[in-house]
Protein backbone atom coordinates (compact mmCIF):
# COMPACT_ATOMS: atom_id res chain seq x y z
CA UNK A 1 0.00 0.00 0.00
CA UNK A 2 1.02 3.42 -0.77
CA UNK A 3 1.66 5.81 1.98
CA UNK A 4 -0.81 8.86 2.23
CA UNK A 5 0.75 12.42 1.79
CA UNK A 6 -1.58 14.77 2.67
CA UNK A 7 0.93 17.46 1.99
CA UNK A 8 -0.42 17.82 -1.37
CA UNK A 9 -3.47 19.85 -0.12
CA UNK A 10 -1.23 22.25 -0.08
CA UNK A 11 -1.14 23.02 -3.89
CA UNK A 12 -5.01 23.26 -4.12
CA UNK A 13 -4.99 26.13 -1.41
CA UNK A 14 -4.24 28.86 -4.26
CA UNK A 15 -7.26 27.68 -5.94
CA UNK A 16 -9.22 27.39 -3.38
CA UNK A 17 -8.30 30.97 -2.56
CA UNK A 18 -8.77 32.35 -6.00
CA UNK A 19 -12.36 30.34 -5.48
CA UNK A 20 -13.41 32.21 -2.19
CA UNK A 21 -13.25 35.44 -3.42
CA UNK A 22 -14.39 35.28 -6.87
CA UNK A 23 -17.55 32.66 -5.76
CA UNK A 24 -17.92 31.92 -2.44
CA UNK A 25 -17.68 35.50 -1.38
CA UNK A 26 -20.24 37.15 -3.76
CA UNK A 27 -22.58 33.79 -3.19
CA UNK A 28 -22.66 35.44 0.36
CA UNK A 29 -23.07 38.89 -0.45
CA UNK A 30 -26.22 37.89 -2.72
CA UNK A 31 -27.50 35.48 0.53
CA UNK A 32 -27.64 38.50 2.42
CA UNK A 33 -28.73 40.70 -0.13
CA UNK A 34 -32.07 38.53 -0.44
CA UNK A 35 -32.96 38.95 2.83
CA UNK A 36 -32.76 42.85 2.77
CA UNK A 37 -33.65 45.93 1.02
CA UNK A 38 -31.85 48.92 -0.19
CA UNK A 39 -32.06 52.48 -1.66
CA UNK A 40 -28.58 52.62 -2.34
CA UNK A 41 -25.48 54.17 -0.38
CA UNK A 42 -25.08 51.18 1.54
CA UNK A 43 -27.41 51.39 3.34
CA UNK A 44 -29.97 48.03 4.46
CA UNK A 45 -32.73 47.12 5.78
CA UNK A 46 -34.29 43.85 6.67
CA UNK A 47 -37.09 42.30 4.45
CA UNK A 48 -36.95 38.23 6.14
CA UNK A 49 -38.16 36.25 3.43
CA UNK A 50 -40.59 39.07 1.47
CA UNK A 51 -38.36 39.07 -1.86
CA UNK A 52 -38.36 34.73 -1.82
CA UNK A 53 -42.52 34.88 -1.66
CA UNK A 54 -42.54 38.00 -4.29
CA UNK A 55 -40.18 35.93 -6.45
CA UNK A 56 -42.49 33.02 -5.55
CA UNK A 57 -45.62 34.13 -6.22
CA UNK A 58 -45.05 36.07 -9.44
CA UNK A 59 -46.26 35.10 -12.74
CA UNK A 60 -42.94 36.72 -14.51
CA UNK A 61 -40.89 33.88 -12.86
CA UNK A 62 -42.40 30.68 -13.41
CA UNK A 63 -42.94 32.16 -17.19
CA UNK A 64 -38.97 32.62 -17.15
CA UNK A 65 -38.48 29.14 -15.42
CA UNK A 66 -40.53 27.71 -18.25
CA UNK A 67 -38.86 29.46 -21.10
CA UNK A 68 -35.73 28.23 -19.49
CA UNK A 69 -36.62 24.49 -19.30
CA UNK A 70 -38.22 24.77 -22.88
CA UNK A 71 -34.88 26.26 -24.46
CA UNK A 72 -32.91 23.59 -23.04
CA UNK A 73 -35.08 20.67 -23.66
CA UNK A 74 -35.23 21.95 -27.30
CA UNK A 75 -31.95 22.55 -27.68
CA UNK A 76 -30.73 19.21 -26.16
CA UNK A 77 -33.14 17.27 -27.95
CA UNK A 78 -31.54 18.58 -31.29
CA UNK A 79 -28.15 18.97 -30.33
CA UNK A 80 -27.64 15.76 -29.18
CA UNK A 81 -28.71 13.43 -31.99
CA UNK A 82 -27.12 15.42 -34.64
CA UNK A 83 -24.07 15.85 -32.89
CA UNK A 84 -23.83 12.31 -32.79
CA UNK A 85 -24.77 11.61 -36.33
CA UNK A 86 -21.86 14.72 -37.45
CA UNK A 87 -19.42 12.67 -35.23
CA UNK A 88 -20.52 9.09 -36.73
CA UNK A 89 -19.50 11.11 -40.69
CA UNK A 90 -16.33 12.22 -39.79
CA UNK A 91 -13.77 10.47 -41.02
CA UNK A 92 -11.35 8.46 -38.63
CA UNK A 93 -8.65 8.77 -40.81
CA UNK A 94 -6.58 10.29 -43.31
CA UNK A 95 -6.15 14.45 -43.69
CA UNK A 96 -9.72 15.11 -43.37
CA UNK A 97 -9.73 14.31 -39.75
CA UNK A 98 -7.76 17.66 -39.09
CA UNK A 99 -9.81 19.60 -41.34
CA UNK A 100 -13.24 18.51 -39.74
CA UNK A 101 -12.14 18.67 -36.21
CA UNK A 102 -10.45 22.21 -37.00
CA UNK A 103 -13.85 23.26 -38.65
CA UNK A 104 -15.59 22.07 -35.75
CA UNK A 105 -13.67 23.59 -33.28
CA UNK A 106 -14.60 27.23 -35.02
CA UNK A 107 -17.72 28.01 -33.73
CA UNK A 108 -16.71 27.31 -30.16
CA UNK A 109 -13.88 30.05 -30.29
CA UNK A 110 -16.23 32.37 -30.95
CA UNK A 111 -17.20 34.70 -27.96
CA UNK A 112 -21.23 34.40 -27.08
CA UNK A 113 -21.94 38.13 -27.37
CA UNK A 114 -20.08 38.25 -30.58
CA UNK A 115 -21.75 34.92 -31.74
CA UNK A 116 -24.79 37.04 -30.67
CA UNK A 117 -24.00 40.24 -32.76
CA UNK A 118 -23.61 37.94 -35.80
CA UNK A 119 -27.00 36.36 -35.99
CA UNK A 120 -28.54 39.95 -34.70
CA UNK A 121 -26.98 40.99 -38.12
CA UNK A 122 -27.54 37.97 -39.76
CA UNK A 123 -31.25 37.62 -38.91
CA UNK A 124 -32.55 41.14 -39.68
CA UNK A 125 -34.32 41.33 -43.19
CA UNK A 126 -32.81 44.78 -44.18
CA UNK A 127 -29.17 43.91 -44.02
CA UNK A 128 -28.74 40.47 -42.67
CA UNK A 129 -28.01 37.52 -45.17
CA UNK A 130 -30.57 35.07 -43.54
CA UNK A 131 -33.24 37.36 -43.24
CA UNK A 132 -32.95 39.36 -46.55
CA UNK A 133 -32.94 35.44 -48.25
CA UNK A 134 -36.22 34.60 -45.99
CA UNK A 135 -38.21 37.69 -47.25
CA UNK A 136 -36.52 37.37 -50.74
CA UNK A 137 -38.24 33.87 -50.90
CA UNK A 138 -41.72 35.13 -49.49
CA UNK A 139 -41.04 33.87 -45.91
CA UNK A 140 -42.55 36.29 -43.35
CA UNK A 141 -40.16 36.16 -40.89
CA UNK A 142 -39.20 38.48 -38.49
CA UNK A 143 -37.42 37.93 -35.54
CA UNK A 144 -37.84 41.43 -33.81
CA UNK A 145 -41.31 40.95 -33.70
CA UNK A 146 -42.68 37.50 -34.24
CA UNK A 147 -42.08 35.58 -31.20
CA UNK A 148 -41.88 32.00 -32.83
CA UNK A 149 -39.45 33.86 -35.19
CA UNK A 150 -37.63 34.99 -32.60
CA UNK A 151 -37.10 31.26 -30.74
CA UNK A 152 -36.34 30.11 -33.82
CA UNK A 153 -33.44 32.08 -34.61
CA UNK A 154 -32.23 31.43 -31.14
CA UNK A 155 -32.60 27.62 -31.52
CA UNK A 156 -31.20 28.05 -34.27
CA UNK A 157 -27.98 29.95 -33.60
CA UNK A 158 -27.53 27.66 -30.13
CA UNK A 159 -27.54 24.55 -32.46
CA UNK A 160 -24.82 26.48 -34.95
CA UNK A 161 -22.80 27.64 -31.69
CA UNK A 162 -22.98 24.25 -30.03
CA UNK A 163 -23.49 21.33 -32.15
CA UNK A 164 -19.93 20.67 -32.50
CA UNK A 165 -18.99 20.65 -28.65
CA UNK A 166 -21.12 17.19 -28.77
CA UNK A 167 -19.94 15.91 -32.18
CA UNK A 168 -16.28 16.56 -30.02
CA UNK A 169 -16.95 14.74 -27.53
CA UNK A 170 -19.14 11.60 -29.20
CA UNK A 171 -15.68 11.80 -31.79
CA UNK A 172 -13.70 11.23 -29.07
CA UNK A 173 -16.04 8.17 -27.59
CA UNK A 174 -16.16 6.79 -30.98
CA UNK A 175 -12.46 6.62 -31.78
CA UNK A 176 -11.19 5.20 -28.58
CA UNK A 177 -13.60 2.21 -29.66
CA UNK A 178 -11.03 -0.36 -30.16
CA UNK A 179 -11.51 -1.94 -34.01
CA UNK A 180 -11.79 -5.58 -32.64
CA UNK A 181 -15.23 -4.79 -31.63
CA UNK A 182 -15.77 -3.30 -34.85
CA UNK A 183 -14.18 -7.09 -36.40
CA UNK A 184 -16.33 -8.76 -34.03
CA UNK A 185 -19.29 -7.60 -35.37
CA UNK A 186 -18.21 -8.09 -38.69
CA UNK A 187 -17.39 -11.56 -38.46
CA UNK A 188 -21.05 -11.63 -36.84
CA UNK A 189 -22.99 -10.25 -39.73
CA UNK A 190 -23.64 -7.10 -37.71
CA UNK A 191 -25.57 -4.77 -39.73
CA UNK A 192 -24.85 -1.27 -39.30
CA UNK A 193 -27.78 -0.18 -36.80
CA UNK A 194 -26.35 -3.43 -34.72
CA UNK A 195 -23.09 -1.66 -34.29
CA UNK A 196 -24.00 1.84 -33.78
CA UNK A 197 -26.93 0.29 -31.17
CA UNK A 198 -24.49 -2.38 -29.07
CA UNK A 199 -21.16 -1.19 -29.54
CA UNK A 200 -20.92 2.97 -30.60
CA UNK A 201 -23.31 4.24 -28.67
CA UNK A 202 -22.94 2.24 -25.11
CA UNK A 203 -18.78 3.19 -25.64
CA UNK A 204 -19.73 7.01 -26.18
CA UNK A 205 -22.94 6.43 -23.29
CA UNK A 206 -20.08 8.83 -20.81
CA UNK A 207 -19.31 11.38 -23.09
CA UNK A 208 -23.05 11.84 -23.92
CA UNK A 209 -23.77 12.41 -20.41
CA UNK A 210 -21.28 14.90 -20.14
CA UNK A 211 -21.97 16.32 -23.42
CA UNK A 212 -25.55 16.98 -21.80
CA UNK A 213 -24.17 17.88 -18.61
CA UNK A 214 -22.76 20.66 -20.58
CA UNK A 215 -25.06 21.42 -22.82
CA UNK A 216 -27.95 21.52 -20.58
CA UNK A 217 -26.22 23.80 -17.61
CA UNK A 218 -24.81 26.06 -20.46
CA UNK A 219 -28.38 26.67 -22.18
CA UNK A 220 -30.08 27.32 -18.86
CA UNK A 221 -27.83 29.82 -18.39
CA UNK A 222 -28.26 31.50 -21.50
CA UNK A 223 -27.91 34.89 -21.56
CA UNK A 224 -25.63 36.82 -23.85
CA UNK A 225 -27.03 35.22 -27.45
CA UNK A 226 -30.62 36.30 -26.75
CA UNK A 227 -29.74 39.49 -24.80
CA UNK A 228 -27.91 40.95 -28.19
CA UNK A 229 -30.55 38.82 -30.27
CA UNK A 230 -33.39 39.60 -29.13
CA UNK A 231 -33.51 41.79 -25.95
CA UNK A 232 -35.72 39.48 -24.40
CA UNK A 233 -38.49 39.87 -26.67
CA UNK A 234 -40.85 40.15 -28.97
CA UNK A 235 -42.58 41.70 -25.29
CA UNK A 236 -41.17 39.25 -23.11
CA UNK A 237 -41.17 36.10 -25.50
CA UNK A 238 -37.44 35.32 -24.78
CA UNK A 239 -37.06 36.48 -21.40
CA UNK A 240 -35.24 33.86 -19.67
CA UNK A 241 -34.00 34.12 -16.10
CA UNK A 242 -30.73 35.29 -16.33
CA UNK A 243 -32.42 38.04 -19.03
CA UNK A 244 -34.70 38.74 -16.00
CA UNK A 245 -31.94 39.30 -13.55
CA UNK A 246 -30.70 41.48 -15.59
CA UNK A 247 -34.02 43.96 -15.92
CA UNK A 248 -33.75 43.46 -12.16
CA UNK A 249 -30.65 44.73 -11.24
CA UNK A 250 -30.81 47.82 -14.53
CA UNK A 251 -34.03 48.50 -12.34
CA UNK A 252 -31.80 48.14 -8.84
CA UNK A 253 -33.98 45.79 -7.31
CA UNK A 254 -31.28 43.88 -5.68
CA UNK A 255 -33.22 42.12 -3.10
CA UNK A 256 -35.35 40.58 -5.38
CA UNK A 257 -32.71 39.62 -7.53
CA UNK A 258 -30.69 38.04 -5.18
CA UNK A 259 -33.39 36.46 -4.27
CA UNK A 260 -34.19 35.10 -7.68
CA UNK A 261 -30.73 34.57 -8.35
CA UNK A 262 -29.87 31.72 -5.48
CA UNK A 263 -33.26 29.90 -6.43
CA UNK A 264 -32.05 30.23 -9.63
CA UNK A 265 -28.67 28.97 -8.38
CA UNK A 266 -30.45 26.20 -6.55
CA UNK A 267 -32.05 25.06 -9.47
CA UNK A 268 -28.83 24.33 -11.56
CA UNK A 269 -27.43 22.92 -8.22
CA UNK A 270 -30.56 20.22 -8.08
CA UNK A 271 -30.11 19.60 -12.43
CA UNK A 272 -26.03 19.25 -11.63
CA UNK A 273 -26.39 16.34 -9.07
CA UNK A 274 -29.03 14.82 -10.65
CA UNK A 275 -26.46 14.63 -13.99
CA UNK A 276 -23.78 14.04 -11.48
CA UNK A 277 -25.39 11.01 -10.26
CA UNK A 278 -26.25 9.46 -12.98
CA UNK A 279 -22.92 9.41 -14.25
CA UNK A 280 -21.57 7.98 -11.36
CA UNK A 281 -24.34 5.30 -11.11
CA UNK A 282 -22.48 2.74 -13.19
CA UNK A 283 -19.52 3.09 -10.34
CA UNK A 284 -21.70 2.03 -7.59
CA UNK A 285 -20.81 -0.83 -5.64
CA UNK A 286 -23.48 -3.25 -5.69
CA UNK A 287 -24.14 -5.17 -2.35
CA UNK A 288 -26.99 -6.89 -3.91
CA UNK A 289 -24.53 -8.91 -5.68
CA UNK A 290 -22.74 -11.89 -4.41
CA UNK A 291 -19.03 -11.36 -4.49
CA UNK A 292 -17.45 -12.96 -7.44
CA UNK A 293 -15.05 -15.83 -6.02
CA UNK A 294 -14.15 -16.98 -9.06
CA UNK A 295 -11.56 -13.62 -9.01
CA UNK A 296 -13.88 -12.35 -12.31
CA UNK A 297 -12.66 -15.55 -14.31
CA UNK A 298 -15.99 -16.28 -16.53
CA UNK B 1 -10.97 46.82 4.79
CA UNK B 2 -14.23 47.49 4.76
CA UNK B 3 -17.12 44.62 4.20
CA UNK B 4 -19.79 46.78 4.58
CA UNK B 5 -21.03 46.44 1.27
CA UNK B 6 -21.71 42.76 2.01
CA UNK B 7 -24.30 43.99 3.95
CA UNK B 8 -24.05 41.04 6.92
CA UNK B 9 -27.13 40.41 8.92
CA UNK B 10 -27.30 38.62 12.45
CA UNK B 11 -29.48 36.03 10.72
CA UNK B 12 -27.22 35.01 7.74
CA UNK B 13 -24.18 35.19 9.77
CA UNK B 14 -25.68 32.60 11.92
CA UNK B 15 -26.53 30.39 8.68
CA UNK B 16 -23.05 30.96 7.56
CA UNK B 17 -21.30 30.11 10.64
CA UNK B 18 -23.45 26.99 10.96
CA UNK B 19 -22.53 25.94 7.43
CA UNK B 20 -19.07 25.97 8.61
CA UNK B 21 -19.23 24.48 11.75
CA UNK B 22 -21.20 21.56 9.82
CA UNK B 23 -18.54 21.26 7.35
CA UNK B 24 -16.03 21.03 9.83
CA UNK B 25 -17.47 19.03 11.79
CA UNK B 26 -17.81 16.58 8.81
CA UNK B 27 -14.18 16.73 8.44
CA UNK B 28 -13.09 16.02 11.53
CA UNK B 29 -15.77 13.09 11.89
CA UNK B 30 -13.92 11.73 8.78
CA UNK B 31 -10.70 11.58 10.65
CA UNK B 32 -12.20 10.05 14.10
CA UNK B 33 -14.68 8.01 12.75
CA UNK B 34 -14.15 7.00 9.42
CA UNK B 35 -16.42 4.50 7.73
CA UNK B 36 -16.22 1.93 5.08
CA UNK B 37 -17.88 3.60 2.96
CA UNK B 38 -19.63 4.40 -0.11
CA UNK B 39 -22.51 2.85 0.30
CA UNK B 40 -25.99 2.51 -1.56
CA UNK B 41 -29.39 3.15 -0.42
CA UNK B 42 -32.61 4.07 -1.42
CA UNK B 43 -31.29 6.62 -4.27
CA UNK B 44 -29.52 3.67 -5.97
CA UNK B 45 -26.01 5.80 -6.24
CA UNK B 46 -22.99 5.83 -3.64
CA UNK B 47 -22.76 8.20 -1.53
CA UNK B 48 -20.53 9.04 1.35
CA UNK B 49 -21.40 10.85 4.40
CA UNK B 50 -20.52 14.58 2.26
CA UNK B 51 -22.72 13.12 -0.30
CA UNK B 52 -25.19 12.83 2.55
CA UNK B 53 -25.06 16.17 4.17
CA UNK B 54 -25.20 18.05 0.60
CA UNK B 55 -28.30 16.60 -0.09
CA UNK B 56 -29.73 17.28 3.06
CA UNK B 57 -28.65 21.18 2.49
CA UNK B 58 -29.88 21.14 -0.94
CA UNK B 59 -33.24 18.86 -0.30
CA UNK B 60 -33.47 22.01 2.78
CA UNK B 61 -33.30 24.76 0.52
CA UNK B 62 -35.70 23.29 -1.62
CA UNK B 63 -38.33 22.52 1.07
CA UNK B 64 -38.34 26.07 2.52
CA UNK B 65 -38.86 27.35 -1.05
CA UNK B 66 -41.72 25.26 -1.18
CA UNK B 67 -42.85 26.22 2.13
CA UNK B 68 -42.72 29.58 1.30
CA UNK B 69 -44.33 29.39 -2.24
CA UNK B 70 -47.22 26.48 -1.21
CA UNK B 71 -47.90 26.92 2.87
CA UNK B 72 -50.66 29.36 4.20
CA UNK B 73 -49.24 32.44 5.46
CA UNK B 74 -50.29 31.41 9.28
CA UNK B 75 -47.76 28.58 8.99
CA UNK B 76 -44.30 29.91 10.34
CA UNK B 77 -41.20 29.71 8.53
CA UNK B 78 -39.63 27.22 11.70
CA UNK B 79 -41.76 24.27 10.65
CA UNK B 80 -40.24 24.10 7.19
CA UNK B 81 -36.97 23.56 9.74
CA UNK B 82 -38.34 21.15 11.42
CA UNK B 83 -39.47 19.35 8.11
CA UNK B 84 -35.81 19.68 6.92
CA UNK B 85 -34.39 18.02 9.48
CA UNK B 86 -36.38 15.46 9.55
CA UNK B 87 -35.66 15.14 5.94
CA UNK B 88 -32.21 15.42 6.48
CA UNK B 89 -32.17 12.66 9.56
CA UNK B 90 -33.89 10.04 7.17
CA UNK B 91 -31.28 11.13 3.92
CA UNK B 92 -28.69 10.19 6.79
CA UNK B 93 -30.29 6.91 7.69
CA UNK B 94 -31.65 5.45 4.18
CA UNK B 95 -29.49 7.55 1.20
Amino acid sequence: MKPVNQKAWFLVLPVLLLVAISAVIPLMTVVNYSVQDTFGNNQFFWAGTSWYEKVLHSERFWNALLRDLMFSAIILAIEIPLGVIVALAMPRKGWGVAVCLVLMALPLLIPWNVVGTIWQVFSREDIGLLGGALKGMGVDYNAVQDPVDAWVTLIVMDVWHWTSLVTLLAYAGLVSIPDAYYQAARIDGASGWSVFRFIQLPKMARVLTIAVLLRFMDSFMIFAEPFVVTGGGPGNTTTFMSIDLENLRASNELGQGAAMSLIYFLIILLFSWIFYAVMTREDAPRPDKAPDKTGGAP
Amino acid sequence: MSFAWMAWTLPTTLFFVAIALLLTGMGVLAKLAPRNEPRVGILRIATQRGDRLFLSLLGSAFIHLAWIALAPAALPLWMATMASLVYAALVFRFA
